[in-house]
């Protein structure tokens, strides 16, 4: 164990640090309006333009592909600096460089690597994730979609729900059924489905904090050439755990420093609001319960630190996600209630109100409640903690 | 002693429960967010039922009971989430011209605060200014308010009102204490209303969605959370009946330390239910179809009204 920085991984953050604090004036905020999807494409799309010019994208992805190679240390710099600094979040990026990019990295042909991984680090292709079903959420593998084999193509039928940022997407993950017959592990299929073909139509949906969150989305009659596919066919669920190893085990990083940024306003908030005669930090319970909620991210960043140091070892992240995921769930539904507990009625209101600096823990009190849900509920992975790490028996 | 409802108790729930599902329905609750939380003609209903009236001697044109009935009917708006101003209407009544009717819409908004943020302002002809001096009246159109454009609950939408008037003085210190320790214990009220709402749709779900061939409700993951859920429930019910049958009768025990008690424990149990409510739904419960939200956020906003679980904490430690 050694958690020294060396002299060239330093070296690396300056350099960083100073192109950042050059830029990131540059760059306004987010747009406001989080249902106007172009706008956010945009936002976000240029932003990744940004670090592709720069040598940034893909940090960790091997130069093979196109990314900076850069080490396990030099990458966990990167997403201190950039999170420290208030950097652009990956937004509908977010699947193509954090789950989709990696899989096919891990499993993609040499073809489908050049058509895709170079356009998705220059932030032209936004990919979304065609996984959960209406029937198929939990128990992701008993999916209906069906792909049909019609010489070189595959048709597709079925609908996809749940799906995030579906409305600016270019490409799509998409799993099918391509073995009905078969047990329900053994006849699926990873697909690579443009999201202009034919057939394909999206329904937003609205969700909890009223935004246009993910959409349905339905497939009739859709061609995909069988080119698309992404490993062999029906060895689509091997493929599926790869792009989840990357969804639980890195994906939430940055959103998970994002977070300390979140203790550390509402630590300032808390020294500001007025309570009784003094503030909230007056109050020993509420301070302590912030002190708590600190420690528990620095010990989930330390946990990143293994984690991201194994993967390197390995290619591919371990069950270790999971371990993660679980915990920093827990810890963002503690910061949302803590939020609420220092703004008290200002804690009603998602946007700014009298200049307190609310908005941002209301949002992220909603963001939470999704967290436990998305990517694998806390139920489903307190289950893979308990089966494929302890080794506990299956109860299914 | 005997803690089961009488007869009475059990037809006055019963009747209050209905007119919510016939009256009130989600349907017609959602509808709501598109005026304030007030629609004028229910208002009149709700009052006509007698829920402003309820504790108004008959002779006033109230109903004459206590607020152990008031807690049984304010648990049921609260499972209706009905939305509006119905506690402030109901503590104003008698007191203030027009809300025992529902004729006026009459708010209620507790000082100091920092901002003031004031609750269906748009629906409202009068505000009551809750402080430790009293209680003042103000007129809704002599106050200014900047709109909150997002409120998290959208039924309860906010305004924050940097100057409030003086107002006329209609009640002093201890009716201002009064009001809270009645409002603690009705906001108490909705609070466990919802915590069984909560309860209710949870297993209604765990026992209709399957994954892996079976019910949801199979896995002891989901019974588990839904035990939980049913457990804070009970929990807060015997707190908060017992503290509306104890306000109304001291001899049975501290008012205050009920009061407390109550709105600590419904608080926690609304906020949690529904949270917990929307986990059990998966995605389905991060929709805005799906009711859970409108519970959780309800929650939210009843558990600032007459002071928030650390307020109360607090009280309940300088008590023991
Ligand atoms: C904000 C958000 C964004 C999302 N984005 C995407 C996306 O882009 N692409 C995509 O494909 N999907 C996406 N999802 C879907 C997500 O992966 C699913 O919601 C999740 O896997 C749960 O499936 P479900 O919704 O069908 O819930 P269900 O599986 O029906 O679960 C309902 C409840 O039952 C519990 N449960 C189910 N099975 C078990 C069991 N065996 N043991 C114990 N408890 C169990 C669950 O924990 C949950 O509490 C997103 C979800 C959210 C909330």
């Amino acid at each position: 164990m050694d958690l020294r920085y060396s002299a060239e991984e330093e070296a690396f953050r300056a350099e960083l640090v100073e192109w950042l604090d050059e830029v990131l004036p540059t760059v306004g905020p987010p747009p406001g309006n989080q249902n106007d999807w172009d706008a956010r494409r945009a936002y976000d799309t240029a932003w990744q333009r940004m670090l592709f010019d720069q040598g940034y994208a893909g940090i960790n992805w091997p130069t093979e592909v196109g990314g900076r190679g850069a080490s396990p240390a030099e990458h966990l710099i990167f997403l201190e600096e950039t999170e420290r600094r208030g950097a652009p979040y990956v937004g509908v990026m977010f699947v193509a460089l954090l789950h989709a990019g990696p899989t096919l990295i891990a499993e993609a042909s040499p073809e489908q690597k050049a058509a895709h991984l170079p356009a998705i680090l220059r932030g032209d292709q936004v990919w979304c994730q065609g996984f959960s079903e209406p029937q198929a959420g939990s128990d992701l593998a008993s999916l209906r979609t069906r792909a049909v084999r019609d010489g070189d193509e595959y048709v597709i039928n079925g609908s996809k729900i749940w799906t995030s940022n579906a409305q600016v997407a270019d490409y799509c993950e998409l799993l099918v059924r391509t073995d009905p017959d078969a047990p329900k592990h053994k006849g699926i299929s990873w697909l690579i489905l443009p999201m202009d073909t034919p057939g394909i139509d999206i329904r937003p949906l609205r969700s909890v904090p009223g935004t246009e969150e993910f959409s349905e989305v339905f497939f009739d009659d859709v061609r995909v050439p069988v080119a698309n596919r992404v490993g062999d066919e029906n060895d689509g669920w091997r493929v599926a755990m790869v792009t989840f190893s990357f969804e639980r085990g890195t994906a939430f990083v940055s959103e998970m420093l994002a977070s300390m940024q979140l203790v550390e306003q509402l630590a300032a908030a808390a020294k500001k609001v007025t309570r009784g005669s003094g503030t909230a930090w007056d109050d020993a319970g509420l301070r302590r319960d912030i002190g708590q909620v600190a420690a528990d991210l620095d010990a989930l960043w330390a946990l990143v630190k293994r984690n991201v140091t194994q993967a390197s070892r390995t290619g591919v992240p371990g069950p270790g996600g999971s371990v993660f995921k679980l915990h920093y769930s827990e810890v963002r539904h503690r910061l949302g209630l803590l939020g609420e507990r220092v703004f008290e009625r200002a804690g009603l209101a998602l946007d700014d109100v009298a200049g307190m600096g609310n908005g941002p823990h209301v949002e992220g009190l909603l963001h939470a409640i999704s967290i436990s849900i998305a990517a694998g509920t806390t139920q489903i992975q307190r289950n893979i903690v308990a089966e494929r790490i302890l080794g506990l028996p299956k109860d299914r | 002693m005997d803690f089961d409802l009488n007869e009475d108790e059990a037809a006055l729930q019963e009747g209050v429960r209905s007119f919510c599902a016939g009256r009130f329905d989600m349907e017609t609750v959602r509808s709501l967010a598109d005026s304030a939380g007030v629609d004028r003609g229910r208002w009149r209903e709700l009052a006509d039922t007698g829920v402003f009236g309820l504790r108004l001697p008959e002779a006033d044109g109230g109903v004459g009971l206590g607020l152990t009935e008031a807690v049984l009917v304010f648990e049921e708006l609260g499972r209706a989430v009905v939305p509006g101003p119905i506690l402030a209407s109901h503590l104003a009544a008698g007191l203030v011209d027009g809300a025992l009717s529902g004729d006026r819409v009459v708010g209620l908004v507790e000082r100091p605060a920092h901002p003031v943020l004031v609750e269906h302002l748009d629906a409202l002809d009068a505000l009551v200014v809750v402080d430790d001096e009293g209680l003042h009246l103000v007129e809704a159109d002599a106050i200014s308010g900047e709109p909150v454009g997002r409120p998290l609950d959208p039924w309860t939408p906010l305004h924050v009102v940097a100057d409030l008037p003086a107002g006329q003085v209609i009640g002093g210190p201890e009716d201002a204490a009064r009001w809270r320790l009645e409002g603690a214990v009705l906001a108490a009220a909705q609070l466990l209303g919802i915590a069984g709402a909560t309860v209710e749709l949870g297993t209604a779900y765990a026992k209709e969605r399957e994954q892996f061939g079976k019910p949801i409700g199979t896995f002891q993951a989901v019974k588990h959370i839904l035990a939980d859920m049913l457990t804070r429930a009970e929990v807060a019910r015997a707190a908060v009946y017992a503290a509306g049958v104890t306000l109304d009768d001291p001899s049975v025990g501290d008012p205050a330390r009920a009061a407390h008690g109550a709105k600590l424990i419904a608080g926690e149990a609304g906020i949690a239910n529904g949270k917990a409510c929307i986990q059990v739904h998966g995605g389905m419960g991060f929709t805005w179809e799906v009711d859970a939200h409108l519970y959780l956020k309800r929650a939210f906003v009843l558990d600032t009204v007459f002071g928030s679980g650390d307020v109360h904490a607090e009280a309940m430690a300088a008590l023991v």
